[in-house]
C-alpha cells in the first residue's frame, strides 16, 4: 500500500487531472483552428472565429441579458445568502435544521424538477417568462452556494470583536458597518463571484424559465444544432472559460485573504 | 437586568428574565432567516407541492382537469416507452456515480494524504474545469469521442485500430463518460472533507498494533471516509437522473433518458400532469435506489468490521 501510495497515485492523480482538462483544453484549440471542423491536425491558425463574434447582433443581445441576469442573480443570492448565513452562525433558533435543509435543497435536486415546477407556478399565476423568471430561478440555485461561502467566512470571525464595539456606545447598525462588514467582505465578494459565475453558466433553468429571450447558453445551445456554427461556439465558450476562470481566481483570492499564511 | 440582580428576590426575576431572552434569541433567527425562507417556501416548497397536485390531475387540450386520479401514473409506469426510459436513466445514475465516486476516491486521497503544503492548489485545480460551460463541456466529449474525433485519430495514431470506432459516441457509454466527468468535482470534495476530518494518530495506532497498510486502510480511513463516501453518492446519483443536456448531445437514441420525456411533456407534447407525474415517480425511485445504495453500504461496513 505504502509503495502503491508513493509511486502510483502521482501517477493516477496526473492523469486523472489529463481527463478533467482535455475537454476544457480543446475548447481554445479548436477555437483557433482554420478548418471548421474539429479534427486534428490542425489546418492553420486563425482568428477569424473571434473577429466574426462581435458581428453578431443575437449573440450580442445574449451577452447582455446574460450579464444582466448574472448581476442581479449575484446580488439578490448574496443578499439573501447573507441573511441565512449570519441567522445560522449567529442565533440558535427552533426548526434551523429543516429550514437549513430546505434552502440548501436545490444542491441536491435534479435542475430540470426544479425548473419545471417554478415554470408550473410562474405560468399558473399567469406571470409571462422573461428575464425576471430566469433571474428568480438563477437566485434559488445560487443560494445554496452563497450560503457555503458567506457560512465559512462567518464562522471565522471573533464574536468578541462585535462585542466590543457594542460595549463601548455603538449601535447594532453601527458596529455591523464599521466591524462585521470589513471582517466578512471577502466572503461577500467571493460569493458575489461565485453566484455570477454560476448564473453565467446557468442553462436549464433558463431554458425553461426565459421564454422568448435568450441568455448566452440558450444561444449556445440553439447554435449547436449547425455544425459550421461550431468554431463559433467555441470562439465564443474560450472567452467564457477565460471571464469564469478569471473570476474565480478572484474569488479564490478574496477567500485566501481572509485566512493569512496558514 | 444588572437592577434585578441586586434586588434580593433575585433569582425568580432572573429566571423569568432568562426565557424572554432566549425566546428573543430565537425570535432575532427566525426573523433573520425568514427573507431566503420565504424565497425557498414560495419557489421551491409550494412549487413541488404544485407539481405534486398537477400529478393526480388530467389535462384536456388547454383545460386542467382538477379531480383526482391516478391515471397519469397508471401511464408512467406502465407504458413500455417511460417504463423503459425510468429504468435506463435510473442505470446510468448509479453505474455514474458509482464510477465517479471510484474514481475520485484516490485523488480525494492523493490530496489529503499527499496533498503538503499544495492542498488548496490540488483543490482549485480540481475545481476549475467544473466553471467552464457545461453545454460546452457537453460538446467537447462529442468532439473527443465523434467518429473523426480526438480518441479516435489517437488511437489509430497509435495503431491501437484500424479504423475509427463508432462504438463510442451516441450511446449510453459515452452519456457515463461524460457525465463521470462532469460530476467528478462533486464526488471529489466531499470525499476528501470526510478524509481530513481522519485521525492520523488511529491509521499510526492501527500499524503500531500490527496492521499492514492495506488492513488499516480498509478497517480504518475506509470506514471513517464513509460519510464522504455517501454524500457523494448521493449527491452525484440524484441530479445525474435528470439530467437532458447530455443525452441530447452524446446519447443518440439509446441513450435518451427520463428528462428528455419530461422536457417534452412541458414543451412540444405539452401534457403537464403526465410530465407532474413523470417527474414525481422519477424522484421517489431514485431515492428509493440511494436509500437502498446507502443502507447496502452501511451494511458492508458493519460486516467487514
Amino acid at each position: 500500500m505504502k509503495a502503491l501510495a508513493r509511486k502510483w497515485l502521482p501517477a493516477y492523480a496526473g492523469l486523472y487531472v489529463i481527463f478533467l482538462y482535455l475537454p476544457i483544453l480543446l475548447l481554445p484549440i479548436f477555437s483557433v483552428n482554420a478548418s471548421p471542423i474539429p479534427q486534428f491536425p490542425l489546418t492553420g491558425i486563425t482568428t477569424k472565429w473571434y473577429r466574426d463574434l462581435p458581428k453578431t447582433p443575437a449573440l450580442i443581445d445574449a451577452a447582455w441579458n446574460s450579464l444582466i441576469v448574472g448581476v442581479a442573480a449575484a446580488v439578490l443570492s448574496t443578499v439573501l445568502g447573507i441573511c441565512a448565513a449570519r441567522a445560522v452562525t449567529r442565533y440558535r433558533f427552533p426548526g434551523r435544521r429543516p429550514i437549513q435543509g430546505l434552502i440548501m435543497a436545490p444542491l441536491v435536486l435534479p435542475e430540470i424538477i426544479i425548473a419545471i415546477s417554478m415554470l408550473l407556478i410562474l405560468l399558473s399565476l399567469g406571470l409571462s417568462l422573461s428575464l425576471f423568471t430566469v433571474v428568480l430561478g438563477h437566485v434559488l440555485i445560487c443560494i445554496p452556494y452563497s450560503i457555503t461561502v458567506l457560512v465559512s467566512g462567518f464562522e471565522g470571525f471573533d464574536r468578541s470583536l462585535e462585542e466590543a464595539s457594542a460595549d463601548l456606545g455603538e449601535t447594532a447598525f453601527g458596529t455591523f458597518r464599521r466591524v462585521t462588514l470589513p471582517m466578512v467582505a471577502p466572503a461577500i465578494i467571493s460569493s458575489l463571484l461565485v453566484s455570477f459565475t454560476i448564473s453565467l453558466d446557468e442553462f436549464i433553468m433558463a431554458f425553461f424559465l426565459a421564454g422568448t429571450e435568450t441568455t448566452l447558453p440558450i444561444y449556445i445551445w440553439g447554435q449547436l444544432r449547425f455544425a459550421a456554427k461550431l468554431p463559433g461556439v467555441l470562439a465564443l465558450g474560450t472567452l467564457m472559460l477565460a471571464a469564469s476562470i478569471l473570476m474565480l481566481t478572484f474569488a479564490e483570492a478574496a477567500s485566501a485573504r481572509r485566512t493569512p499564511h496558514r | 437586568m444588572t437592577v434585578a440582580a441586586e434586588v434580593p428576590s433575585a433569582s425568580a426575576s432572573v429566571r423569568s428574565n432568562a426565557r424572554p431572552l432566549l425566546q428573543s434569541e430565537a425570535a432575532r433567527g427566525l426573523a433573520l432567516i425568514s427573507p431566503t425562507l420565504a424565497y425557498a417556501l414560495v419557489l421551491l416548497l409550494v412549487p413541488i407541492i404544485v407539481v405534486i397536485a398537477y400529478s393526480f390531475w388530467t389535462q384536456n387540450y388547454l383545460t386542467i382537469d382538477r379531480s383526482f386520479t391516478l391515471e397519469n401514473y397508471r401511464v408512467a409506469l406502465t407504458e413500455p416507452i417511460y417504463r423503459d426510459l425510468l429504468m435506463r436513466s435510473l442505470g446510468i445514475s448509479l453505474v455514474v456515480s458509482v464510477a465517479t465516486v471510484l474514481f475520485a476516491y484516490p485523488i480525494a486521497y492523493y490530496i489529503s494524504f499527499h496533498g503538503g503544503r499544495h492542498k488548496n492548489l490540488w483543490l482549485f485545480l480540481i475545481t476549475i474545469p467544473f466553471w467552464s460551460s457545461y453545454l460546452l463541456r457537453v460538446m467537447s466529449w462529442k468532439v473527443i469521442l465523434g467518429y473523426n474525433g480526438v480518441l479516435n485519430s489517437g488511437l489509430m495514431g497509435l495503431g491501437i485500430i484500424d479504423e475509427p470506432s463508432t462504438a463510442l459516441l451516441y450511446n449510453s457509454t459515452a452519456v457515463v463518460i461524460t457525465l463521470t466527468h462532469a460530476w467528478a468535482v462533486f464526488a471529489i470534495l466531499p470525499i476528501y472533507v470526510s478524509l481530513e476530518k481522519v485521525d492520523r494518530t488511529l491509521i499510526e495506532a492501527a500499524k503500531d498494533l500490527g496492521d499492514g497498510p492495506v488492513r488499516s486502510f480498509l478497517r480504518v480511513t475506509l470506514p471513517l471516509s464513509m460519510p464522504g463516501v455517501i454524500s457523494a453518492l448521493l449527491i452525484v446519483m440524484i441530479p445525474t437522473v435528470g439530467d437532458f443536456v447530455t443525452p441530447r448531445l452524446v446519447g443518440g437514441k439509446d441513450g435518451v433518458m427520463i428528462a428528455n420525456a419530461i422536457q417534452a411533456q412541458f414543451g412540444k407534447a405539452a401534457n403537464w400532469p403526465l410530465g407532474a407525474a413523470l417527474s414525481v415517480t422519477t424522484m421517489v425511485v431514485v431515492t428509493a435506489m440511494a436509500a437502498a445504495c446507502v443502507l447496502l453500504l452501511r451494511g458492508a461496513m458493519r460486516l467487514g468490521r
